[in-house]
């Protein structure tokens, strides 16, 4: 029996990776999913042969207690992804996530529980948890539960602040000062588990854990929040791949150390793309200190432009660059802008898409709205690519964008942008803002290519602006 | 089984492989992949499934119990949510066939 149970945990370890392989190409990136699927649903089902379970005292009920939980925790979670709407997923991936992360630090419990009660019953002899776990299971399934504790809290935070239910940024003044001692005094504790076995000491260092996570996530700004999920992504997996050493389940070590690294190098990509070291998103929310530097009136007026000029523009246009940025998820306007596409295109005009990496609450997080409105992916291009075609570019039309086509990040060194890689909008001939307000974008930073001589501002909310342009251009 | 130096060869070829598989995603697939990957680590499933399966007390029962939840959660969420979006991405020829809004 258990070899048969190893080898479906192989099985299952071996599809979860050739099916993430397959999903890093979007032509065989469907499949990819089916078969990480069917890894879980061959893993799953050998499980309930375990003979740890099946040997258990208690077989009947806690068997009975694994199915009600699946089905209840299982239910929820497919009710909940198939209702939410395709601008909510970064919130619902946090919140998976953090789900993943609980889970991990759940069994890490568990154990420590298990461990305590031995301890206190004297079985071994040994009396503190190292000696009875072993120095290697203790150590990896006590940092388990501090990450995936921390990731569980956070993920919540983070859950909460994408989908608009949390906007405070503080909550204790010195945040960051209380944060530290509280990240030292949970190691303290964790520590202190390790050496002996006391259940209160187990209960208060998670309960810390728990805290930490909130305090850790509450201050970072929400441009922030996709290296936030990415790097709780890739803790889960650690905590997960370290709680599979405790356990000695293979398939578990391997998923989760896959994900972990992938996790991290994906965090450090987005960090990167943003010109932002992780380190300093957790302790500089760009949101914070800017209000400095950004409001001053030198940057001269904005030109405004209606829709029926616009339209005129992009129609006799040779080439439109459509930029996305939030404001088009906001505005669910990505149906209207694909729209716009097929009218131009039958004009003659080569439309193309330009996706800055970071454009959106996650990477990528464009490319997945313009699909759902069935913009073909071979009609979007990266950041490095369209570049230079900017240059050849009649009109730009930014919808949405802010801080992702901001030339002080070029050109002027105090900017708080400076350094991160944009998108060269303000190369095209001209270039044509869709925006709601005259405000400053999500990071707080005064854009000044709204203010510059080819362009011209579109004022209104991002799918009325798209539907008068739609307009504007059909009436020629 | 999985111990010593056995483990620290695992945890680093894993480690190996998670990095060859992100260095090569474009851009696009990022969102979906980050939820392909949360959703791999949805593993955790099977082992709060021992966690409970092995529970003695009523406390240890109620948190495995909350960890099969979790785990089913992030197991099943993460699917469904990176089918969803993954369904989206098809190339252009066939998109003239598949009439949409």
């Amino acid at each position: 029996m258990e070899t048969i149970i190893q080898a479906s945990y192989l099985i299952a370890a071996a599809l979860f990776i050739l099916g993430l392989k397959q999903m890093s190409s979007p032509v065989t990136a469907r499949r990819g999913i089916l078969w990480a699927g069917a890894g879980m649903v061959l893993a799953t089902l050998v499980t309930f042969m375990s003979p740890e379970i099946l040997d258990s005292d208690q077989v009947g009920t806690n068997i009975l207690l694994i199915v009600v939980a699946i089905v209840i925790g299982g239910g929820y979670a497919w009710y909940s992804g198939k209702k939410v709407a395709m601008t909510d997923m970064p919130q619902m991936i946090a919140m998976y996530n953090g789900m993943g992360g609980g889970a991990a630090a759940a069994i890490a419990a568990v154990e420590l529980m298990k461990a305590s009660t031995e301890a206190s019953h004297d079985v071994t002899g040994a009396t503190t948890v190292a000696g009875i776990l072993g120095t290697d299971i203790a150590i990896l399934g006590i940092l388990g539960a501090i990450i995936g504790t921390i990731s569980f809290s956070g993920s919540i935070i983070a859950w909460a602040k994408l989908d608009g239910r949390l906007s405070r940024s503080k909550l204790l003044p010195k945040q960051h000062i209380v944060n530290a001692l509280l990240a030292i005094v949970t190691v303290g504790f964790a520590v202190a588990i390790y050496f002996t076995a006391d259940i209160n000491t187990i209960i208060i260092f998670f309960v810390l854990a728990l805290i930490l996570g909130v305090f850790i996530t509450v201050p970072v700004g929400g441009a922030d929040m996709p290296v936030i999920i990415s790097l709780f992504n890739a803790l889960t997996g650690l905590a997960v791949g370290f709680e599979g050493y405790v356990l000695g389940n293979a398939a578990m070590i391997v998923a989760g150390i896959v994900v972990g690294s992938a996790g991290s190098l994906l965090t450090q990509l987005m960090a990167k793309a943003m010109n932002r070291s992780v380190a300093n998103v957790f302790f500089a929310g760009v949101g914070t200190n800017v209000a400095a530097t950004g409001s001053d009136d030198s940057l001269g007026v904005m030109k405004e432009i209606q829709a029926q000029d616009a339209g005129i523009l992009m129609s006799f246009a040779s080439q439109v660059v459509i930029i996305p940025g939030y404001g088009m998820a906001v505005a669910q306007a990505q149906h209207k802008i694909w729209e716009l596409t097929q009218i131009l295109t039958e004009k003659g005009v080569t439309v193309k898409f330009a996706i800055h990496p970071v454009a959106g609450r996650m990477p990528g997080h464009m490319n997945v709205l313009l699909a759902e409105a069935g913009v073909p992916y071979d009609m979007i291009y990266d950041m490095e690519d369209i570049n230079a075609d900017f240059k050849n570019t009649t009109v730009a039309l930014i919808i949405g964008a802010n801080d992702v086509v901001n030339p002080s990040a070029k050109n002027d060194s105090s900017s708080p942008l400076y350094g991160m890689p944009i998108l060269d909008a303000m190369n095209a001939e001209n270039v044509i803002v869709i925006k709601r307000g005259r405000g400053a974008g999500f990071s707080g930073v005064e854009n000044p290519l709204f203010f510059a001589d080819n362009t011209k501002m579109l004022f209104g909310d991002g799918q009325k602006a798209a539907s008068q342009l739609i307009q504007a251009v059909k009436e020629l | 089984m999985i111990e010593g130096l056995a483990a620290v060869y695992i945890f680093m070829l894993a480690g190996f492989t998670g990095y060859e598989i992100i260095s090569k995603v474009p851009v696009i697939l990022h969102t979906p992949l980050m939820s392909g990957s949360n959703f791999v680590h949805g593993i955790v499933l099977v082992g709060a499934m021992v966690a409970l399966g092995i529970a003695d007390t009523t406390a240890e029962q109620i948190i495995g119990f909350i960890a099969v939840l979790l785990g089913a959660g992030n197991a099943v969420g993460g699917y469904v949510v990176t089918e969803r979006m993954l369904e989206m991405f098809k190339p252009s020829d066939k998109k003239s066939k598949s009439e949409e809004s």
